[in-house]
């Protein structure tokens, strides 16, 4: 499985040759878009790389499957939307059949393993997200943040000290606490999955 | 790396807001339409901290008057809308072409016509930009492709108008107008900020239009002790209606020459590996990136291909236009209409030069590979 560091495989010079597309999907009032912006903030304010959020507005961004694209670059970033996907998060089944095609071949897939039952390769990293912010947290409602860690600790692409201070610059006064340790456990639980 | 200064993840509309705060406007009037609201609600939240006014009018039609009225009382004024609003705004911004007003309009393109696809891109006011109220002016419009350019632009169009007295638009587009980009906000005195010349005559000299070497004349305030007529009839230099033949033609003279004497100023222009291409792909918004990116791919696969993104579309460059073409024997335009600005492209190219047009009116982005696709089809 390919990591943000690990990516060899483009060739061209050009300056956004290490260009990272990221989808965070699921359906709506998971948190989804503003999971995408604080990663987006945590990349570009905290790693000072080059980042741009993306997301559908319309019939698409209410009900069904919701999302919001990240892509990220040392260099200039041309195109703003995602056209390969290096990560996708999936935090729905319907999420995942729809944005799974939009992968590149050796794409981080990252789901909710008690929400997505059926995945479509044996190549993915699954943790309980809904599950995890219910149970460990006491609110479901951090399950995007609890994400948020398992994207730092698995793909690298944002440094821990980044997405944190992202996290608590956007956490509504009196839940800094939960997020945290929201975040915290979402790193824990995916260190234990990630591959070698 | 940490990036210095004041860095900033913004949409598109909010990077305009903050560089029409840049710019010190003072007042906004408007009437909130998607893709634009975002512009509305962050000058309701910024102005009032800054002592400057927002309204929200009962309609377009209100807003644009507004506007026309607050810059006449000497503040930078500026409003927002998408397509229908644009189209509403059109006979008040006659009204400002004549009676020499400045102020800025950002129109954040969404489909059309009518009221069209409020959440789907297009860039298909390119046309109406240049030609959409009545009579004989010359339109300065401007383009940005990112929210770092919003902002400068914005600045830009602040600047233009009131150096030039002439509205200014600013066109965007759905997607950069709600996309979030990183950004370092420029810091005071980063970028130039001009304001309007103000009389230096003694107040019975004063002429509102006066036909100076320069073809701009400086603008008195409301209240500020000048005596002068505004009109929307063709009128002579203090501002009466005329229908003398010479000062007829003065009046037009003076609002093109105004503007197309400093065409080297106004006109701004980015090329990517132009210096060897014999395929150029010129396009400008959203657009322009994909282009950025397919030239890029294009390179990849050795084709010599370049990009042109005219940030000023109107009034268009041709000269410098024709030199960046140098010797391109294709050239396609890229836009997201059924083919406006490519008309323009055609009329201006050099004559050796074959011009292609590229279109996608679905409401979805150009892509990457569709421009691709049609650099290996041409070539």
């Amino acid at each position: 499985m390919k990591t943000a560091t690990a990516k060899t495989n483009k060739k061209d010079k050009s300056p956004d040759a290490d260009r990272y597309e990221i989808r965070l999907s699921g359906s709506g009032g998971q948190g989804l878009i503003l999971a995408g912006v604080i990663l987006a903030e945590g990349v570009g304010i905290g790693d000072g790389k080059n980042v741009v959020q993306t997301q559908s507005y319309g019939p698409e961004a209410r009900g069904g499957a919701s999302r919001a694209d990240v892509v990220i670059s040392e260099g200039e970033i041309y195109y703003p939307k995602t056209m390969k996907l290096d990560m996708l998060l999936a935090l729905t089944q319907e999420a995942c059949d729809k944005y799974y095609p939009d992968m590149q071949e050796n794409g981080t897939l990252i789901v909710d393993s008690t929400l997505v039952t059926q995945v479509p390769t044996k190549k993915y990293y699954g943790l309980p997200f809904t599950r995890l912010a219910r149970e460990e947290i006491g609110i479901v409602m951090v399950a995007n943040v609890i994400a948020l860690g398992a994207i730092a600790e698995l793909t690298g692409i944002v440094s821990k000290d980044a997405i944190r201070d992202a996290v608590l610059a956007r956490a509504p006064r009196g839940t800094e606490e939960k997020n945290k340790r929201a975040l915290e456990l979402g790193m824990s639980e995916a260190r234990k999955i990630k591959r070698k | 790396m940490t990036r210095k200064g004041n860095v900033k993840l913004l949409q598109g509309n909010e990077a305009c807001v903050e560089g029409a705060l840049y710019a010190g406007a003072q007042f906004f009037a408007g009437y909130p339409i998607t893709p634009s609201t975002e512009i509305a609600e962050g000058m309701s939240r910024l102005m009032p901290q800054i002592g400057g006014k927002f309204i929200q009018m009962e309609d377009e039609i209100g807003s644009i008057a507004a506007v026309i009225g607050a810059s006449n009382a000497g503040c930078k004024s500026m409003t927002a809308t998408s397509g229908p609003g644009f189209s509403l705004m059109q006979e008040n911004i006659g009204y400002a072409y004549m009676t020499e007003t400045p102020c800025v309009i950002i129109n954040v393109q969404r489909g059309g016509p009518s009221t069209g696809l409020p959440t789907k891109i297009a860039q298909s006011d390119i046309m109406q930009a240049r030609w959409g109220t009545h009579g004989d002016y010359t339109a300065v419009t401007l383009a940005p492709s990112s929210a770092r350019e919003c902002f400068s632009e914005t600045v830009r169009a602040f600047n233009l108008s009131e150096r030039f007295r002439t509205p200014v638009t600013v066109f965007t587009d759905e997607v950069l107008g709600h996309m979030r980009e990183i950004m370092t906000v420029p810091e005071e005195g980063e970028l130039p900020v001009f304001d309007r010349i103000k009389p230096d005559v003694p107040h019975e000299w004063y002429r509102h239009f006066e036909i100076t070497p320069s073809f701009v004349s400086p603008m008195a305030s409301f209240g500020e002790g000048y005596r002068y007529n505004v009109s929307g009839l063709t009128h002579d230099q203090d501002g009466f209606p005329t229908a003398v033949p010479s000062e007829i033609k003065d009046k037009l003279d003076k609002l093109r020459l105004k503007i197309e004497r400093y065409l080297d100023e106004i006109a701004s222009f980015r090329t990517e590996m132009m210096d060897d291409a014999h395929v150029a792909v010129i396009s400008y918004g959203t657009v322009a990136r994909a282009s950025y990116q397919a030239v890029r791919m294009a390179r990849d696969r050795r084709i010599k291909v370049g990009a042109i993104q005219p940030f000023t579309i109107w009034p268009l460059h041709e000269v410098k236009l024709r030199e960046m073409l140098g010797n391109c024997r294709k050239v396609i335009v890229a836009e997201l209409n059924m083919g406006q600005l490519v008309h323009e492209i055609r009329r201006v190219a050099p004559r050796h030069t074959e011009v292609f047009a590229l279109n996608r009116y679905d409401g979805e982005v150009m892509t990457p590979h569709q421009i691709l696709d049609k650099i290996r089809e041409v070539l």
